[in-house]
């Protein structure tokens, strides 16, 4: 029995146990980690909700939440569409290009929704999570521009965006409003949460 | 030290002996549950729908999520069409529509919760909770004395009807008076059988199997992950099998040195 | 800074960053006094795994217990339900629960092998009779965490359970009552019980635990293993003060160890794969029932690690009072008949008997019931002064002492399956008689381990190469 046999002997079997070892250690650990992953009770309450919208008369906003976060449906004014185009040079990315909320596909357009008339997003601003507050009414006002078509002020930082929810340039928020995935079910009903590719 | 290990199986074993058959006293025997419907997806679905139509009414599954019938092999659409019937979303879990103080008045007791029934009914001597659920749902038994009008031969006087009278018919047991072989001088209750009163829309057979199914969902909603519990442990087995050979093996690579 | 060793020039990294460490901190001196130079008899037979594997238990426990906290309420009405929702809802959580479950068991099978390797060894002798207390500590304390971690759940065993054993402290003459209400901090088990025993299962126990298993190993090495034969290693070095029976734990004991770790998984997977209820053993049937405050299922039992001591608490009834008195007056007139002592001590003895003779029949049975069921435990810390055997190991022991631990296992295994069934009146009687048998093995140890002649102990360890 030489040592260089002895050596061999326990350099096989050290590394044949400590790669089985590492192995059964990692697949250990995998359910432990995933026990941090949302429970099948948080995923239910992050379902999908249901918004009935037959009641919402043109210029009006409602509220539904949706995973703990306010999504706003705004059902806008012909004029308050019109005036969507004004805005362009002033925003930071008129026409959603950036990455950071993706915008889905059936909502790039100018008017950031499925149907012109709706608009769908997400009341969180873009900067460090407050929610906006409404300022509908267009001319100059407090905080506003003198040429204000209207949209929406963040009372914390001053980040204003407009009617489609677009942020405008110069502002701490970099991103527009997110448009969460979201479809129709009929003309009054909106699943918010779900969007036809899924 | 032989001996000692010798000595002690004896003893241990013979006291498992008498253990054993003391405990056998006590009730009446529980039917055999037939265990391969567990792998019957069929059945289990089957047994889903019997739940949903006959014992949500007044019993909660408050633990089981409607969308985990995904693991028997349903679709969101089939829980939704099937077995969604008061506007509950698929994500929900199974709660009751009565309720439970009314229920406590017009049975006298709450309806217990159902998800873990199986696991809970479970008895060392007499078999598993499948065994005794199979059995109590196939021996109720007319009896006027009773409020509801119904007694079972597995949990008597119970609180709860024949649920699935229509399915199994009613049906009569007879009992006879027979010398206790236990204590000298009494005698005991002994049942001798049922007599059908009226046919239900099921056969025998029928209403054995449909219960089989039944209690087959009961058992797989008592515990989702066993089928998943059974397949990683054959796997984890094989692998820490190899790792306790090549620890073997290394063990013996030093120890070869040790005079 | 004048005393800070320095790495030789052109040194690795490696050695580099350890001289670093070493001039700070004793690493390296503490890995060489415990692992690497640390000397272990070469003989430990398959007795000796129970040590470690009672760490990794340990470990196991933590680990499990503190992925379970995450998703556990611990509130009267939540706790049932938070339990299921691992078992279903949480990614994994069935399998973290079962861990954890099968690991209480496995720790109290694991700590009696350790326990009666102790006892078949002599491991609690001079100069080890603090491992041996510090050990007895753990034990006493795993009891307590085994037993508040059993409330949690808030199923119908844990309440009843709860009960039942809280009552055991009402039992205590005058202060009883008291300080069963403030253990519970209510009239009856419920949310505030539930909290405080949540904070010392999940916190306080497990770091005096921690604490304790530490000391118990700082005091082992201090002295140095016992072995299968009982000869103290340290006894022969060779020229460099090496023990010559010894051999350096790392690396014979830490592969060694790995080889019976990988066997106990094998065994520990089995059971939380394939039957993690153990027939109701592991994971009680009755606890999958949410507790009932107003309903007491027909049969309750201690969890299968109590059952021992549960049983010798429920033996001592009236008439076992009554044997004990008589057994109390004999032996204390044996004593001043035959013992050697000097007449002061001995009429110490008699006044001494004669109180306890006197307390015995006026506190109930049910306070003596308490008093033996503590006694069986903590007559075990005394355990290294009532061993008067010149010789330590079983090995070297006259051969009918081989039967007497025999006997005293077997009766150790009957009460404890006499502990799961409903008492009846055989099995009170046997139960009786394996208390006596019990209490007898220790207190009259000091007389009975010293009859019969010893086997000639060698001077050097039995070792068969491998």
């Amino acid at each position: 029995m030489s040592d260089q046999q002895v050596d061999q002997g326990k350099r096989t079997w050290l590394i044949a146990t400590g790669c089985a070892g590492a192995v059964g250690g990692v697949a250990t650990a995998v359910p432990f980690v995933s026990t941090f992953t949302p429970s099948e009770r948080a995923k239910a309450a992050g379902a999908a909700v249901e918004a009935d919208i037959s009641g919402l008369k043109p210029g009006e906003k409602m509220t539904v939440e949706w995973r703990g976060k306010p999504v706003w449906i705004v059902r806008r004014t012909p004029e308050q569409l019109e005036a969507l185009k004004k805005n362009d040079g002033q925003l930071a990315d008129p026409q959603s290009d950036r990455k950071a909320f993706p915008i889905p596909d059936y909502a790039k357009n100018e008017y950031r929704s499925i149907k012109p008339e709706y608009l769908v997003v997400v009341g969180i601003c873009s900067h460090l999570g407050c929610s906006p507050s409404d300022k509908f009414v267009a001319g100059p006002q407090p905080s506003l521009p003198d040429d204000w078509t209207g949209g929406f002020l963040c009372p914390c930082h001053g980040s204003t965006f407009d009617l489609a929810g677009r942020v405008f340039k110069n502002k701490p928020a970099p991103d527009n409003l997110e448009v969460p995935p979201y479809m129709y079910l009929s003309d009054t009903k909106l699943l918010i949460g779900e969007d036809k590719k899924a | 030290m032989k001996k000692l290990i010798a000595t002690l199986l004896i003893a241990v074993s013979g006291l498992g002996l008498a253990g054993g058959a003391q405990a056998a006293a006590g009730g009446i025997e529980w039917d055999k549950f037939p265990k391969d419907k567990m792998t019957d997806v069929a059945a289990l679905q089957n047994g889903a729908k019997l739940f949903v139509n006959y014992c949500l009414n007044c019993h909660s599954a408050a633990f089981m999520r409607y969308n985990r019938l995904r693991d028997i092999g349903l679709t969101e659409a089939q829980i939704k069409s099937n077995l969604l019937f008061a506007g509950e979303k698929v994500g929900e879990t199974m709660k009751v529509s009565l309720d439970p103080k009314q229920a406590k008045d017009w049975f006298g007791a709450t309806p217990p919760d159902l998800t873990v029934i199986a696991r809970s009914r479970a008895d060392g001597a007499k078999g598993s909770g499948a065994d005794y659920l199979y059995t109590y749902l196939r021996t109720y038994y007319r009896d006027e004395t009773k409020a509801t009008g119904w007694n079972n031969l597995a949990f008597p006087s119970v609180a709860m009807p024949h649920v699935l009278w229509e399915l199994q018919g009613q049906r009569a047991a007879k009992f006879a008076e027979e010398a206790d072989p236990h204590e000298h001088g009494k005698t005991v209750h002994v049942f001798k059988g049922f007599e059908q009163l009226t046919p239900g829309k099921l056969t025998p057979a029928q209403y054995d199997d449909a219960v089989a199914d039944l209690v087959a969902y009961l058992q797989w909603m008592g515990e989702p992950a066993q089928a998943q519990r059974f397949r990683l442990g054959v796997l984890v087995l094989l692998f820490l099998g190899m790792l306790t050979v090549f620890a073997w093996r290394l063990n013996a690579s030093y120890w070869k040195d040790v005079k | 800074m004048a005393e800070f060793k320095e790495a030789p020039a052109g040194a690795p990294l490696g050695t580099k960053l350890m001289t670093w460490v070493d001039n700070r901190f004793p690493a390296t001196k503490m890995y060489k006094e415990h692992m690497s130079e640390y000397y272990a008899p070469k003989n430990f037979n398959w007795w000796y795994i129970f040590g470690s594997l009672a760490m990794l238990v340990l470990v196991i426990q933590i680990v499990t217990g503190i992925f379970l906290v995450m998703h556990y309420k611990p509130d009267a009405g939540l706790a049932f339900a938070s339990v299921e929702y691992i078992m279903r809802d949480v990614p994994w959580g069935w399998l973290i629960r079962y861990m954890h479950s099968t690991g209480a068991s496995a720790f109290f099978v694991v700590v009696y092998l350790h326990m009666f390797r102790g006892l078949l060894y002599g491991s609690y002798r001079k100069p080890r009779e603090l491992v041996w207390i510090f050990g007895c500590g753990i034990f006493l304390c795993l009891m307590a965490e085994a037993f508040m971690g059993y409330l949690l759940p808030w199923g119908q065993m844990s309440y009843w359970g709860a009960q039942v054993i809280v009552n055991l402290f009402a039992a205590v003459p005058f202060v009883g009552p008291d300080l069963a209400l403030l253990i519970r901090g209510d009239f009856v088990v419920g949310d505030a019980t539930l909290n405080r025993f949540f904070s010392f299962h999940v916190i306080a126990v497990p770091l005096v635990l921690l604490g304790l298993v530490v000391a118990h190993i700082i005091a082992l090495h201090e002295v140095g293993s016992n072995n299968p034969d009982g000869v103290e290693i340290k006894a022969k070095k060779d020229a460099m003060g090496r023990p010559l029976d010894g051999i350096p734990f790392h690396p014979y004991y830490t592969v060694h160890d790995i080889y019976g770790v990988c066997l106990f998984l094998m065994v520990f997977s089995a059971i939380i794969f394939f039957s993690p209820e153990l027939g109701g053993y592991f994971l009680e049937y009755n606890n999958f029932i949410p507790a009932d405050p107003l309903k007491t299922p027909p049969h309750i039992a201690p969890v299968w690690y109590f059952t021992p001591f549960y049983s010798m608490l429920r033996a001592t009834t009236d008439v076992m009072v009554n044997v004990l008195s008589v057994i109390i007056g004999l032996g204390a007139v044996l004593a001043v008949l035959k013992g050697s002592f000097g007449g002061k001590a001995k009429i110490a003895t008699l006044v001494l008997a004669a109180v306890a003779i006197a307390l015995l029949k006026t506190f109930d049975a049910k306070f003596w019931g308490v008093v033996v069921m503590g006694g069986a435990v903590v007559i075990l810390f005394f355990l290294p002064w009532l061993d008067h055997s010149p010789v330590k190991s079983i090995r070297y022991r006259p051969d009918w002492h081989k039967y007497v631990y025999a006997v005293f296992v077997v009766f150790f295994l009957v009460l404890g399956y006499l502990g799961i069934q409903p008492p009846t009146d055989a099995g009170t009687l046997v139960s009786q008689v394996g208390t006596l048998f019990y209490f007898g093995f220790f207190l009259l140890m000091p007389w009975w381990s010293k009859l019969g002649t010893p086997k000639p102990v060698p001077d050097r360890v039995t070792f068969h190469a491998h």
